[in-house]
């Protein structure tokens, strides 16, 4: 559907959930925090991002300053500040909610101080340090690897990101809500990395290319995330089935630029929400999540529910899809009705069965672990599926392997994904100093 | 209902509110506005030989995102001729019988010169007068304003001369740019005046441009001193107040007209509480205009109601004699904080408030059940690190934080006070953020009440310490 002006542009769309702070909005906001001292909201952050020392900054008029101390413990500031559930992480840690205030709105204040930082020509600040010999490859281009890429890189390390996708970034480039995050804003976030002198490698990478990397770096971050996500175990098939990430990552590169008029969405996660909102907002006339369970059995966050109801998503409960197949045009999705027994089991109702007639059937049932990559490594344990790490160091059991971001947690936030490549940056750095000390000892 | 009407020296209106000598009251148009929106008074800007205004005359301090808390001008008196400032009194006059306009003079220190402009500003049918001796900038370069008001002298002889002519109440108007408030108004007294106000403005350099090096109000690249004002300055102006109206030198104490800071009703109690008659208003009316008066007006008189009292005499001055000097205070007694467990939200403030600010004695080191004693725990802020990891909550798949004690704030994060090394200074209920949480309770001592005073006079009777052996 053509809007008013005639164009058809994705931001037009897609405008910012929330919008951005001027600086007179900012500062009335960066006001009202509280300074606390030993802050929960610092606490509460994966990155233990110092907020009452950011945001006072913002007051004082040193926006400079405010961007550099969130850089100092996130690299990926920027991007956390539009992507991070904030009213599970920082505000809602927030002293505030207690004096029955609404809480300080970190998130948007991180932003204003992040966007005027990058705006106005801000890179990330280079740390003193000398040069390393040693040199380190990161598998995969999303938000744990860069944050570890940094880490390495500002400690002196030469530093390699290989990802088999034409641009880095991971999902905060092919898989954020368009309304949260633009490829853009994870593409400029991805030039600052590269501006600290880290490397970006487009590559496919198997065994042989491990082998080389084993060969040529003398350690290596796994920050390849999950696999394929998974399929739809029902009866019959059709090709109007697109899995969840798959569509998000088309119309977030053009790829498709309009939703049919009928989409359900399987899964009631919170990419299940952003594919359900995202076909609304390309044109669905009707976008219905279908889930077995009930409201409170979902996995997505409160808020995000919320907001799905807002854009006029549907939602059909204990509803669990059976079989699928197209007729005349129409995707038919037989379904049947479910019920959750007091054990967690699912029980189908008897006589239940139905179809709902749609023109596109979205999967969003989670991402499978990409276990043929991972498997490959000698010595790497896996563990249901996530590589097995030491939490404080990010290294796996072989020693040689770190790890981190949605491969060794199951799928988080990306602030998670951060937090873990950084600490595995520590635990690399860590390792190759005593290596060196014991070499020269 | 509360009876607002007030007789100051003479000089009656039908409330305690006057707009101070400044841009509000610059001309009869505005202040017959004023009157409409309910202000007892006007002390009309200040009437003399016309004056050349510079372009840029106002700066202000913001503080925590509010305009405004402090405000400072380098405008002078009033740039319009003295008969058409005469011409508009005589206007309003007629159309106001009721309310009280004050003629502001000023004038260059010759006899005839202030007799001439008392005789035409009562000619006009100003009420009363009031010597503008404060004037911090431009008019003392030219030896009148504050030039005159820091010299005890010279506001005398002014003052006699003024009271040779004046028919009606004489306001002295008081300049805090001086050492001691006092002198200048013991030479009011002595020269008869009826009446003060207090206080002028004070001198200030509100701002420097951080690009430009400008100090502001900026006149073409410098500034001047300028007279400042506003909510910022009322504790300055209240103290003053008190020291003038405690004052018995050279006569009882004169009717005070109270000015600094007032903006609201409460603003104005606290100032009649010390023993003013009327209050000044300008930088709030400059601010938000007229309409503040009606809440200045009706808080006043839900306030009396409250209390029971019928008039303003019932409550002028009763807090003066809780003034004292410090000498004179209890050395015996003694206050201690305490948390109220149930209200505290966890900020932290009132603890690091105390470690770096006051006392060492609220500290972080609560656990389950009572901590006995004294314990000693600096807390600081927690180090983050590969040990404290922290992970985006899922509820299904991450069991909540645990929560500790009964309160809604966690144990841990709720901070304890040491009573027996709390001083009682108040800091941590000055910095916490919520009302009631933290109150400053009496922990009676035992000790019949004791002041330094008292203290040093039993030292000095009492026999000589032994000297110290080595």
């Amino acid at each position: 559907m053509l809007n008013a002006s005639g164009t058809n542009k994705l931001e037009e769309k897609f405008p910012d959930l929330h919008p951005a702070f001027d600086s007179r909005q900012a500062m009335v906001e960066a006001h009202r925090c509280l300074n606390c001292f030993d802050a929960p909201c610092m606490g509460a952050c994966p990155t233990h991002i110092d907020v009452p020392r950011f945001i006072k900054k913002i007051s004082s008029g040193n926006v400079t300053g405010s961007a550099r101390a969130i850089l100092e413990a996130n690299v990926l500031g920027a991007s956390c500040s539009r992507v991070c559930p904030v009213e599970v992480l920082c505000e809602g840690a927030c002293v505030m909610h207690g004096r029955g205030e609404k809480a300080i709105e970190i998130g948007r204040l991180q932003r204003f101080a992040m966007e005027s930082y990058y705006d106005g020509g801000g890179t990330i600040p280079l740390r003193n340090r000398a040069e390393q010999r040693q040199r380190i490859a990161c598998i995969g281009a999303g938000p744990a690897s860069l944050a570890c890429a940094a880490e390495l890189r500002q400690q002196g390390f030469g530093v390699t990101i290989f990802d088999r996708r034409a641009l880095p970034g991971g999902l905060n480039t092919y898989g954020v809500a368009e309304y949260k995050l633009r490829p853009s804003d994870s593409l400029r976030e991805v030039e600052m990395v590269r501006g600290l002198g880290v490397s970006f490698v487009e590559q496919e990478i198997d065994a042989a290319a491990l082998d080389a990397m084993e060969r040529d770096f003398d350690a290596v971050f796994l920050g390849v995330g999950l696999g394929e996500m998974n399929r739809l175990k029902v009866e019959g098939a059709t090709k109007r089935v697109v899995d969840a990430l798959k569509f998000i990552a088309s119309y977030k590169t053009g790829s498709i630029t309009r939703a049919p008029a009928r989409v359900v969405v399987v899964g009631a996660g919170n990419t299940a929400i952003d594919a359900a909102c995202a076909a609304k907002r390309l044109g669905a006339e009707t976008s219905t999540i279908v889930y077995r369970r009930r409201q409170e059995h979902m996995s997505a966050f409160a808020f995000e529910y919320e907001h799905a109801l807002h854009e006029g998503v549907g939602f059909l409960w204990e509803t669990a899809p059976a079989a699928v197949r197209e007729i005349d045009g129409v995707v038919e999705l037989g379904c049947v009705k479910v019920t959750t027994g007091p054990d967690g089991g699912l029980r189908e109702l008897p006589d239940s069965r139905f179809t709902i007639e749609c023109d596109l059937v979205i999967p969003a049932i989670g991402q499978s672990p990409l276990l043929e990559l991972v498997e490959q490594v000698r010595g790497v344990t896996i563990d249901r599926g996530h590589v097995l790490i030491d939490r404080a160091t990010g290294q796996t059991s072989n020693p040689r392997y770190f790890a981190g971001g949605d491969c060794v947690n199951g799928g988080r936030e990306v602030v998670d994904a951060v937090a873990d490549g950084k600490r595995a940056a520590m635990g690399i750095a860590a390792m190759l100093g005593e290596r060196t000390e014991a070499r020269i000892g | 209902m509360a009876d607002l009407t007030t007789n100051f020296a003479g000089i009656r209106s039908p409330n305690p509110f006057w707009l101070a000598s400044a841009p509000p009251t610059n001309c009869g148009e505005q202040i017959m506005r004023a009157f409409d929106a309910g202000w007892g008074g006007a002390v009309w800007k200040t009437i003399g030989e016309p004056i050349v205004n510079v372009s840029s005359r106002y700066s202000s301090v913001d503080w925590a995102g509010q305009r405004m808390m402090g405000f400072n001008n380098i405008e002078l008196i009033s740039d319009r001729p003295i008969e058409v400032n005469l011409r508009e009194i005589e206007e309003v006059k007629k159309l106001y019988p009721r309310h009280a306009v004050i003629a502001s003079l000023m004038v260059e220190s010759k006899r005839e010169a202030w007799h001439e402009i008392v005789k035409r500003a009562e000619g006009a049918g100003a009420d009363g007068l009031e010597l503008n001796f404060g004037c911090p900038h431009g008019m003392s370069e030219r030896g009148m304003g504050s030039a005159v008001g820091q010299v005890p002298e010279y506001a005398q002889m002014i003052t006699e001369w003024v009271k040779e002519a004046a028919h009606t109440p004489v306001l002295v108007k008081l300049t805090p740019n001086i050492t001691d408030i006092r002198t200048v108004a013991r030479a009011a007294k002595r020269a008869g005046a009826d009446g003060l106000s207090a206080i002028n403005t004070i001198n200030s350099i509100t701002a420097i441009d951080l690009d430009s090096f400008e100090p502001r109000p900026n006149v073409d690249g410098k500034s001047s001193h300028g007279g400042y004002c506003g909510p910022a300055v009322k504790p300055i102006a209240l103290n003053m107040v008190q020291q003038v109206n405690c004052d018995t030198q050279d006569g009882p104490p004169l009717p005070m007209s109270g000015i600094g800071g007032v903006g609201t009703w409460q603003d104005a109690v606290e100032f009649m509480l010390l023993g003013c008659g009327t209050v000044q208003v300008c930088t709030a009316a400059m601010h938000f205009g007229y309409r503040i008066v009606e809440d200045m007006i009706d808080g006043l008189a839900n306030w009396m109601d409250e209390k029971g009292f019928a008039t303003l005499d019932e409550f002028r001055g009763l807090s003066l004699p809780r003034v004292t000097e410090w000498q004179h205070l209890n050395l015996n007694y003694k206050i201690v904080a305490q948390i109220n467990e149930a209200l505290c939200i966890g900020c932290e403030l009132c603890h690091i408030a105390c470690w770096d600010g006051a006392h060492q004695c609220i500290h972080l080191d609560r656990v389950e059940g009572p901590v006995d004693g004294h314990v000693e725990v600096h807390a600081k802020p927690r180090m983050y690190g590969a040990e404290t990891i922290a992970v985006t909550r899922i509820p299904k798949l991450d069991p909540a934080k645990p929560h500790t004690g009964p309160y809604k704030t966690s144990l841990e994060r709720i901070p304890r006070v040491d009573e027996t090394e709390c001083v009682g200074c108040n800091l941590c209920s000055l910095v916490c953020p919520v009302d009631q949480c933290i109150t400053m309770v009496e922990r009676p001592t035992g000790l019949p009440p004791q002041t330094w005073a008292e203290r040093s006079r039993a030292a000095e009777c009492a026999p000589p310490e032994p000297a110290l052996k080595r």
